[in-house]
């Protein structure tokens, strides 16, 4: 199989579905002629035009809504935020109509349309241009909102975003574009709703999404090191959300540490801590424990930043907490 | 290029030298940034000086205000900033102007009456307007001045804020620095009209084009608008036509354009445009100027010894400067 970065993934995902339908087209700041902010778009505007890869000014509010008007009548427009931070700009567009046309139409009218780009913190950029916003979508019914964490993830999920008849929102991570992992080359699409076990374990449940997923692998390498066998499930959609993968894992470890990039206020760490809490309660031999990014802006000073999220140390502290070790 | 026979000797030196600062200013931020010092999205004022400091010139930073977008270390060393505090935020160090917590993007000083410093395209124009609204509400008398790329002219906030400012006859000045590129986009891409200044028209509001590599045009249409803004209570709009030398940001090759265009402009180069008048006029030597930069580049290496120097701030500042 062969081994692409995340962007390979994501540019095969939308390369493949324009080929194989028409009404899909790309739109975004600078995704044609500069191949996208990260690359993802390189060679689509070679390949498509002008016509069906289309650089916008820089108006997130009205080229979300262009597309969502678009979508309401029949074309699948793939809209690339250059990051969620600039789609705060465009969010009036998903809540009060992408989200809403079908159910104000009475079922009339579908908005097919994936709004993607990197969400959550980068490298150095403060506090306006660091930030994970994931729970402000999945606090939203009318769409779905995925994360893929894997190229292959990235592929199949995109692909299944293109084709779904609804608005989906498509979280990347802008430091995790290099990542690289196993795509076939065959067509292949993965459904919405269901979450990864990324590793099995007996002890602890380890549970988050998106680019976090590498720490919980090597939280799980480091606690096997001190024979605690952990397991890791990467949720990837967050809505719809697969409940029982998750409850299935906690009720065999009956301990779980929740990990999210985000604040811990009203954050999809925080949801999915509660329904464990709820639904889990006579299956946990301790209380969840939750990692979040600490409830402050994101710093510039990389000292303070690297430690305002989660980190290797913090979720292995956390899991051994669970189980009443020593930290 | 305007004249500059009726201008004060000293005040066209500090033109010039104020402006030269900021190049080597730069020039060693882009070095610092090579080396890892500095992280993050560094965007370089190289070729804009004439804008920053023109502009800041017609006003009176007692009264008046400046607010402007990432692109401002031009802006903050304008008005009078503390360089090393500037370099030390780059550094992202404690001793930095916003504690090391804002980076490039973010330089900020009150009592300067410079508030920022903001990151997302146009962000800071009804910001501005707000400020204005402050001046006119307890008539302080002063102006506010608005910096934006050409990018940031087709946002909404743009277009809103030009409104509530003429209906609300607001003292702000809206300056929009076309450098012609919005990253990799050329401004004739993704805009209906290229002469920016009609958009005013729109609004009821004075709109003109400046040139912007001669900081002499750029002080004295600066001037009338600012003037026009404190007397009538009328904003104004000004599309300043300039250049960056450098990429967007320091992680931009910048391969969208020629380098002829690149080299065309540096021909009209705002630091050696002033002076080359000055030389002509008698105003000063060469020699004289040589022993200017040589000042001027070590007050830049004196605050990247500061900046070096600085301590890191401890992990507790995190929880600070959240809420008053
Ligand atoms: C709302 C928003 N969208 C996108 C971005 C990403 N971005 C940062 S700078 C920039 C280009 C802006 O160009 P311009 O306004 O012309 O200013 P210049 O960089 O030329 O000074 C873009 C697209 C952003 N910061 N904010």
């Amino acid at each position: 199989m062969a081994i692409i970065a995340m962007r390979e993934a994501l540019r095969q995902a939308l390369d493949e579905e324009m080929t194989r339908d028409e009404n899909v087209l790309l739109m975004g700041e600078e995704v044609a002629q500069y191949n996208g902010a990260y690359k993802v778009s390189k060679g689509l505007w070679e390949k498509y035009g002008d016509k069906r890869v289309i650089d916008t000014p820089i108006t997130e509010l009205g080229f979300t809504g262009v597309a969502v008007g678009a979508a309401s009548v029949g074309l699948r427009p793939v809209v690339e935020w250059m990051t969620f931070q600039f789609g705060l700009l465009a969010i009036d567009q998903i809540i009060n109509n992408a989200a809403k046309l079908r159910h104000m139409s009475g079922g009339q009218l579908k908005v097919p349309m994936v709004v993607r780009g990197p969400n959550g913190p980068a490298e150095f950029l403060s506090s306006q241009h660091s930030q994970s916003f994931a729970s402000y979508f999945m606090h939203i019914p009318g769409i779905k909102v995925v994360a893929p964490s894997t190229p292959y993830d990235a592929k199949g999920l995109l692909k299944t975003a293109i084709r779904d008849d609804n608005p989906v929102i498509f979280l990347e991570a802008e430091m995790y574009y290099g990542w690289t992992g196993e795509v076939p080359e065959e067509e292949y699409t993965i459904p919405f709703g269901k979450a990864a076990i990324r590793r099995e374990g007996e002890h602890v449940t380890l549970v988050s999404f998106s680019k976090p997923m590498k720490m919980l692998e090597e939280a799980a390498e480091e606690l096997a090191k001190e024979g605690i066998s952990a397991e890791v499930i990467d949720i990837r959609s967050i809505r719809p959300l697969d409940e029982e993968t998750i409850f299935g894992s906690v009720r065999k470890t009956n301990h779980v540490v929740v990990v999210d990039e985000a604040w811990p206020q009203a954050s999809v760490g925080s949801h999915i801590s509660g329904l464990i809490s709820a639904k889990c309660f006579d299956d946990l031999d301790a209380p969840v424990e939750f990692v979040s990014s600490e409830d402050v802006p994101m710093p510039y000073n990389h000292t303070l930043e690297l430690e305002v999220q989660p980190t290797v140390a913090k979720i292995v502290a956390a899991a051994k907490k669970t189980l009443y070790r020593e930290g | 290029m305007r004249k500059i026979d009726s201008y004060d000797k000293d005040f066209l030196i500090s033109i010039l030298r104020e402006m030269n600062f900021i190049r080597r200013f730069e020039e060693k931020a882009g070095q610092m940034y090579g080396l890892k010092k500095i992280g993050g999205f560094c965007h370089l004022y190289n070729g804009q000086e004439a804008v920053a400091i023109g502009a800041v010139k017609a006003l009176d930073m007692k009264t008046d205000y400046i607010l402007t977008g990432y692109r401002d270390h031009g802006h903050a060393l304008a008005v009078g900033m503390d360089p090393n505090a500037i370099m030390a935020e780059l550094y992202g160090k404690s001793t930095g102007v916003s504690r090391g917590k804002g980076g490039s993007m973010h330089m900020f000083d009150v009592e300067k009456h410079m508030l920022g410093g903001n990151g997302i395209v146009g962000g800071q124009i009804p910001v501005a307007g707000g400020v204005a609204l402050m001046q006119a509400y307890k008539g302080t008398g002063g102006a506010t001045l608005v910096f934006f790329g050409d990018g940031a002219i087709h946002q909404g906030s743009f277009h809103e804020t030009l409104n509530l400012a003429k209906i609300w006859n607001l003292p702000v000045v809206f300056i929009c620095e076309n450098n012609q590129y919005g990253m990799g986009t050329s401004y004739d891409r993704v805009s209906s009209v290229t002469d920016y200044s009609i958009m005013g028209n729109s609004y009821g509001i004075p709109s003109w084009q400046v040139d912007g590599m001669d900081v002499i045009a750029v002080y004295e249409e600066l001037g009338k608008a600012v003037k026009q803004a404190k007397e009538q209570a009328l904003p104004a709009f000004i599309e300043i036509q300039t250049y960056r030398y450098k990429g967007h940001s320091m992680s931009d090759p910048a391969k969208y354009r020629s380098k002829e265009d690149l080299e065309a402009y540096k021909q009209k180069d705002p630091i050696l445009g002033l002076k080359a008048r000055m030389l002509d006029a008698g105003l000063i030597t060469d020699e004289q100027f040589k022993e200017w930069d040589k000042e001027d580049k070590k007050r830049v290496q004196d605050a990247i010894e500061f900046a070096d120097k600085s301590p890191e701030p401890p992990l507790s500042d995190m929880y600070e400067d959240i809420l008053a």
